[in-house]
């Protein structure tokens, strides 16, 4: 039990110590969130109006989009240089190392892109009764992509071109995500009840943590083998 | 001795000899059923069957749009159930019959989405709406896509089966969170305009051809996967002495190879 807890959290630690030497690596995709929602206005219209109306949806699927991003490279570097494989013949029960590195990855991209979001949403005036239901959602919502999206960088991550298949795997199960990340925000800005869709992201985060280490343990398994 | 017993048939289906000389049997049978009620549904559908008080003609599409919907979804639990008794049993035969029902699947989908297309532009007056309905079947052929594509990314035809096994259960799982956010969503954007005829309201002169058809294209479906599925057997078998016998059987009727 205490070597189980060691793996979680020294995988944990590992994680986010090779994040911090890699600080170029791990911005961009918080600067591609940035980056790509000032394209929105200039696409679209500076009406702060009419971007108003838009900012919940956008917002989030820039998130989404920049999580993706980000979650091709989470077992890539392990795939490479072989601490893979030393994880996968370690007698531990596998679920606990890849949730610590899914909840590194979380401290690296989804956490910043909360943090940052409120920005952004001043910058697509978005209405002030959105900001912290969007701050909560994506909250939620950026760790349930991570693990979701983590089951596909696992089955990709022997592939060399993995990345638009990843995509093609991840983004239809992605969908509940954004459509209850953004409902909240949406609610919360039409003066409606906005803990609701908050609620049913934090259930989908619950299953998604007892659900998703096993399909990823299974699939890193698997993936290595040959 | 009777467990024993009980448990031959199951290993014996997980042969691929097996399943393709039984099947060769059956073939006939279920070509002359499947061809059977196809004809009498889309006969008695398209021609007999009363005209719609409001959609006139244009009503009958339903006689393949539904049956189709029906076994999309259908064919993608097989599809995971096939992956899950691969992963479980590592049946070989198993993993032929989840690769080979994804193309159907995803066909049948495609199929669903076009009817329901060239319905809804006389109907409601557009070819696409983001309906709940239609959200969740396109989400469902994005689902069977990424299986397929995963199928094929890999070297390994051994690494393939099992990724992409894993990647159908996965998505067994979310297919009823997605349909019931989807179905929420909808609820939530509501547009007030669409209503559907629904199938228990419907004329029993219009629904008797449907039941047909429905059935109909379930035996389709069957056909369909167990020639899939046979082609796939002789694939990934043909290194073995029954498909290299089979094969200098059959090659005198064959002239230019």
């Amino acid at each position: 039990m205490i070597a189980e807890s060691q793996g979680f959290a020294g995988y944990l630690r590992r994680d986010l110590l090779l994040a911090y030497r890699r600080r170029g690596e791990v911005a961009s995709p918080l600067i591609f969130f940035v980056l790509v929602s000032t394209l929105i206005p200039l696409g679209i219209s500076p009406d702060s109006a009419r971007l108003a109306e838009l900012a919940p949806g956008i917002i989030w699927v820039m998130a989404l989009l920049a999580t993706l991003l980000s979650t091709e490279t989470l077992f890539a570097s392990d795939y490479q240089d072989g601490s893979l494989e030393q994880l996968l013949i370690s007698p531990q029960l596998l679920a606990l190392p890849v949730l610590g590195k899914i909840l590194a990855h979380w401290l690296v991209t989804g956490l910043p892109l909360t943090l940052v979001s409120p920005l952004i949403g001043l910058m697509l005036s978005l209405p002030a009764a959105g900001l912290l239901p969007m701050m909560a959602s994506l909250a939620l919502g950026t760790a349930c992509l991570s693990l979701i999206g983590a089951v596909g960088a696992a089955l990709t991550v022997s592939l060399r071109k993995g990345g638009l298949l990843l995509s093609v795997l991840v983004i239809p199960l992605y969908m509940p995500v954004i459509i209850f990340g953004s409902a909240a925000v949406q609610s919360a800005i039409d003066g409606l009840n906005w803990l609701g869709p908050l609620a049913v992201l934090a259930a989908m985060l619950s299953a998604a943590v007892a659900l998703c280490p096993l399909a990823i343990a299974g699939a890193l398994r698997l993936v290595s083998n040959n | 001795m009777a467990a024993g017993r009980n448990w031959n048939w199951f290993h014996r289906m997980g042969s691929p000899r097996w399943f393709y000389e039984t099947t060769g049997r059956w073939l006939p049978w279920l070509w002359v059923l499947t061809l059977g009620l196809m004809l009498t549904g889309l006969i008695w559908g398209l021609a007999y069957a009363p005209q719609d008080a409001k959609q006139g003609n244009s009503f009958r599409i339903i006689y393949l749009h539904v049956p189709a919907s029906f076994l999309a979804l259908a064919g993608y639990y097989l599809m995971a159930i096939a992956g899950a008794i691969g992963l479980i049993w590592k049946m070989k035969l198993s993993y032929m019959v989840m690769k080979s029902a994804a193309p159907i699947g995803a066909a049948l989908t495609f199929i669903a989405l076009f009817t329901g297309a060239v319905w809804g532009k006389p109907t409601w007056g557009t070819y696409w709406v983001w309906d709940a309905r239609i959200t969740s079947m396109l989400i469902l052929l994005f689902l069977y896509l990424g299986v397929l594509a995963l199928q094929y990314a890999f070297h390994s035809q051994e690494t393939g089966n099992k990724a992409s096994a894993i990647l159908a259960l996965v998505g067994t799982v979310n297919i009823p969170i997605i349909y019931k956010s989807v179905d929420w969503w909808y609820t939530l954007h509501q547009p007030a305009t669409i209503k559907f005829t629904s199938a228990p309201s419907m004329h029993m002169d219009m629904f008797q051809p449907l039941l047909v058809m429905i059935i109909a294209m379930y035996s389709f479906y069957g056909l369909a996967l167990i020639l899939y599925t046979r082609v796939e057997i002789l694939r990934r078998e043909r290194k073995s002495s029954w498909v290299r016998e089979l094969a200098l059987r059959t090659q005198p009727a064959q002239v230019d190879q």
